[in-house]
């Protein structure tokens, strides 16, 4: 199980090697999550047209170790864009994939770039 | 740099830790903390919990990251094995040597296994840690899964810890035995009649209770087959957990001559220092007035003096007086006793409350002169535990007539307690975290806070046991009222309003959407709180389906299909009245076999198939659409069931045809959404097969018509439907149920059911009857007329999405990829599938 989770690191967009094209802007649901594959990671992607911006994190919910984030409804606590997961309600910063109710469990978060109406996330791998 | 070593990582060294850090000059100390069992400190006093969801990390109080922010050392799987207090140093069973300039002993207690012969045998377990559990578990796991019949486990001790273990046997699936010296259950916190409420009550929930039995043998070869009382009087068990009550664990002081108790426990004073005043000890090992206190309340306090004496300014001390009141909930059953819970006569006078048919017991002790509450008792009922606790903690006066304590004050009807702000500020509110009255409304009224969650983050208030939330709740309302605040239910902190409000808001200005509704009444961006809250609202405005404002739905309702615990969803599809010709029972099947889902009857006559992945959901359902089937909202907080009886069509007591009723009301509301899960229920005679008393709304049929009941619910707190109206025809039933349903919609608040709603009802089920039946706001007719426009404007949501390209784009795992969750993992469960158990 701990395997699966290991293998999420947040990536910050200046360490990035491989920016990965997932779809164009359109595949995407505005305001809500969708789930892209990227060799064995499975990454949730978020068009948060409210905020003019984009989020990706892990899909994995490391609470239950279950691919169920990119289902979850996202939103903001003062200011901070969030997902509150499917399964039991735990919120984490898209941000910085913190979990808002302080206790330890994070995600990771991977930086989105928008090319000529493409969606691009970007990895070290 | 000071270097201070914690000897045990149980929940009172951890507190150390965590009372350690917030010193300012903690910096100028290096902790090291050695606990022998493998992970860092866990929540004791909720083990039983780990029975049900098996979540170590659930109970964990921090985790290894947590120590290693605070420049905290924790070496866990690592037992101290000697003291040298000439040389300062501590060593371990790798002979690895530490040196200390204070040590701290909070090696707590191990249970204590009474010396009986056979005692060694193979099935007997104790109850104290994560790994005790789960060998018991284990074991359990192999006897059971072996066996056809009732197996049976007995627990050695009837305490508190006893009883939760008891529970915690009975739900791994035996026929639990509770086997006790004494004769009576918790014998140090109740007395003889409490404890014969308590037992009445347990024996009710099939746990078996043996009083003044002392065990003089466990039977069996080398595995365990029986206890032995006496020479004829045993029982046959395969399994025993002990739980006789604790030992402290004071090996550690004898390696290098502490003083100690005759009985064991390290001898500390008021400063938690032991006959070595740089080594302290406090929780369940430190003897402190000749006495081992075995809760955590004390342990925290203890660690907290500690840590002022090492770190702090040194002026905190152990108070001598230490309160042992308790309130706990034992399977399911409320405990409480509080300051002398033994009233000898000397002392004072008892009044004492019992009532059999309510499993109740209540008892107060009231000093000689009237005027002072001592201590008492409360069995099944412990809502009024807090206010008593803090009359007898900080001498409060107590009515002249000192009964209506516990019956209530005459005449009056209302509570013989003034209100929370009457309560002393010095008065400790919350024992677990030591928060007084004082410190929370200190908060409030200087500004720092104006809402309950800040208080919980800045006091940790209500973080332990929690028993102290309603009062804590109420001192923050009461509070903030004090002041001229409003106190006012809001959704979220996006919508400063209620739902009834923003229901009226939304109606009125003709609101489109969502988006348009925050942009108007809100800020921010929305949370997963007022997003599902507005699109009920949206639904019961303008019957829209989940289809229309997908981004706001919750998951259940964004897939129209229930998730699971896996990610997998589930699918119910709408079976009226639970009345189903043999052709789609047979097409069922065929679908749920094609894709390997499992099937279970639901408790809504219902058929539910489980395991389908997001893509399959639209290739199922358009099976099923194909068949005749249409959507059963089983995901939606929306009408659910209709349930019925066989009723006169086929039953020879039957006065109605409640199928053919059930099915018309259910075809009627299919589709409704609504604050909360509606579920109704029709019965063809007053012998009541279709269980309608527990529904939202509920038809009994009796001679000359329906009686209707209305606002009941199973659930976790089951509520019987309460009696409406008599007698009526078919069509004065829907009229009044329109105007009923439509009523709560308009005006419950989100996620509270008709029972609840009722509850809260200022005027509660008179008013409701003058609203609906007699029209007293006049508005019935057009509750009627909103609640037929919602009616025809009902489209099955899974025709609609099956039939829309563009809808179906959300049925799918990845976006870029037409791979599936390879992360699924099924086994097999008898003759079917179930997920992988989660870890």
């Amino acid at each position: 199980m701990q395997n699966i989770i290991e293998q999420y690191k947040s990536v910050s967009e200046v360490n990035v090697t491989t920016w990965f094209e997932v779809g164009e802007v359109s595949d995407f649901p505005k305001n809500s999550g969708a789930c892209i594959k990227y060799k064995t990671k499975q990454i949730a992607v978020y068009n948060f047209a409210r905020k003019n911006s984009w989020y990706a994190c892990q899909n994995l919910c490391p609470h239950k170790m279950e691919m169920v984030l990119s289902l979850g409804m996202i939103g903001d606590k003062d200011g901070v864009a969030k997902v509150a997961c499917p399964m039991h309600k735990k919120n984490f910063s898209l941000k910085d994939g913190s979990n808002l109710a302080g206790d330890d469990l994070k995600i990771a978060v991977y930086p989105v770039k928008i090319k000529d109406g493409n969606v691009y996330i970007g990895f070290e791998d | 740099m000071k270097k201070i070593v914690v000897v045990g990582n149980g929940m009172v060294g951890y507190k150390f830790c965590e009372k350690f850090v917030s010193q300012t000059n903690s910096k100028s100390f290096k902790i090291t903390v050695f606990g022998e069992e493998p992970r860092p400190a866990y929540d004791r006093v909720h083990l039983s919990e780990y029975f049900e969801n098996q979540d170590a990390k659930a109970l964990e109080m921090a985790s290894r990251a947590w120590y290693e922010e605070h420049g905290i050392e924790l070496i866990t799987n690592e037992r101290i094995t000697h003291i040298h207090r000439s040389s300062k140093k501590v060593s371990t069973t790798k002979d690895l040597h530490y040196k200390y300039d204070y040590l701290v002993l909070a090696t707590g207690s191990s249970p204590f296994v009474p010396n009986i012969p056979g005692i060694e045998k193979k099935g007997v377990f104790v109850y104290r840690t994560i790994e005790d559990l789960e060998a018991t578990l284990a074991y359990a796991k192999k006897i059971i899964g072996k066996s056809k019949k009732a197996v049976k486990a007995a627990v050695l001790g009837g305490g508190l810890l006893g009883l939760e273990a008891a529970k915690a046997v009975m739900d791994m699936g035996f026929e639990p035995h509770v086997v006790e010296f004494a004769s009576k259950l918790m014998p140090r916190q109740l007395d003889t009649r409490a404890s014969k409420v308590l037992q009445e009550k347990i024996e009710s929930l099939g746990i078996h209770v043996h009083l003044s039995k002392a065990t003089n043998k466990i039977l069996g070869n080398d595995v365990i087959t029986g206890m032995e009382f006496g020479e004829y009087d045993k029982i046959d068990v395969e399994m025993l957990v002990v739980s006789a009550g604790i030992r402290p664990r004071d090996e550690l002081a004898k390696t290098c001559d502490l003083k100690m108790g005759v009985r064991g426990g390290i001898i500390v004073n008021n400063r938690m220092q032991t006959s070595d005043p740089e080594i302290y000890a406090i929780g369940e090992v430190a003897l402190y007035n000749n006495m081992i206190y075995g809760l955590v309340a004390p342990g925290y306090d203890m660690a907290g003096v500690a840590v002022d004496q090492i770190v702090g300014d040194s002026k905190e001390r152990m108070s001598s007086a230490i309160d042992m009141s308790t309130k706990l909930k034992l399977i399911g059953v409320d405990v409480a006793s509080y300051g002398e819970p033994f009233m000898p006569v000397e002392k004072g006078y008892s009044i004492i409350y019992e009532n059999k048919t309510k499993n109740l017991y209540k008892r107060i002790n009231i000093s000689h002169d009237g005027k002072k509450l001592l201590g008492g008792i409360l069995v099944g009922d412990a809502s009024d535990y807090n206010m008593f606790h803090q009359i007898y903690l900080n001498g409060l006066p107590i009515p002249e007539d000192a009964e209506e304590l516990i019956l209530g004050s005459r005449g009056e009807g209302g509570s013989s307690f003034g209100s929370v702000l009457d309560i002393p500020d010095a008065a400790q509110v919350c024992s677990c975290e030591s928060v007084t009255k004082g410190d929370i409304c200190c908060l409030i009224n200087e500004g720092d806070c104006d809402n309950l969650g800040d208080v919980i983050a800045k006091t940790k208030a209500t973080t332990g046991c929690g028993g102290c939330k309603p009062m804590v709740v109420d001192l923050v309302n009461e509070t903030l009222k004090s002041q001229g605040k409003e106190v006012k239910e809001t959704l979220c902190e996006h919508f400063s309003f209620n739902r009834q409000e923003l229901f009226d808001l939304i109606k009125i200005n003709k609101v489109k959407d969502y988006d348009e509704a925050l942009n108007l009444f809100g800020e921010g961006d929305g949370c997963e709180v007022c997003k599902p809250a507005l699109a009920s609202i949206f639904a019961t405005i303008t019957m829209e389906t989940p289809n229309k404002q997908v981004a706001i739905q919750d998951t259940n309702d964004r897939f129209l299909a229930n998730i699971q615990r896996n990610g997998t969803y589930s699918v119910v599809p709408r079976i009226a009245g639970g009345e189903i010709t043999p052709d789609k029972l047979i097409v069922i099947g065929q679908v749920a076999k094609k894709y390997d889902l499992y099937t279970k009857v639901t408790g809504g006559q219902r058929i539910d198939l489980f395991g389908a992945q997001l893509h399959e959901l639209p290739l199922i359902w358009k099976e099923l659409i194909d068949a005749g089937f249409e959507s059963g909202h089983a995901y939606g907080k929306s009408l659910r069931t209709v349930k019925s009886c066989v009723g006169s069509t086929w039953c020879r007591y039957g006065m109605h045809e409640s199928v053919t009723f059930a099915i018309e009301i259910e075809d009627r509301y299919k589709g409704l959404r609504s604050p909360h899960k509606l579920k109704g229920g029709v019965s063809g005679c007053i012998r009541e097969c279709a269980e309608a008393r527990g529904k939202d709304f509920g038809l009994i049929a009796v001679d000359g018509g329906w009686n209707l009941y209305v606002c009941g619910n199973g659930g976790a707190t089951p509520k019987h439907a309460v009696l409406f109206a008599e007698q009526l025809d078919d069509e004065t039933v829907v009229k009044y149920l329109d105007r009923f349903l439509m009523f709560y919609i308009r005006t419950a608040g989100p996620l509270v059911r008709t029972a609840p709603w009722l509850d809260k009802l200022e005027g509660g089920i008179e008013y409701l009857k003058q609203v609906v039946i007699e029209d007293s706001l006049g508005i019935a007719e057009e509750l009627e007329e909103e609640m037929k426009g919602l009616i025809n404007k009902y489209e099955c949501e899974w025709k609609q999405a099956i039939e829309n390209p563009e809808m179906m784009k959300r049925f799918k795992h990845f976006v870029n990829s037409d791979d599936t969750d390879d992360n699924l993992v099924f086994v097999p469960m008898r003759d079917q599938k179930m997920p992988k158990a989660w870890n």
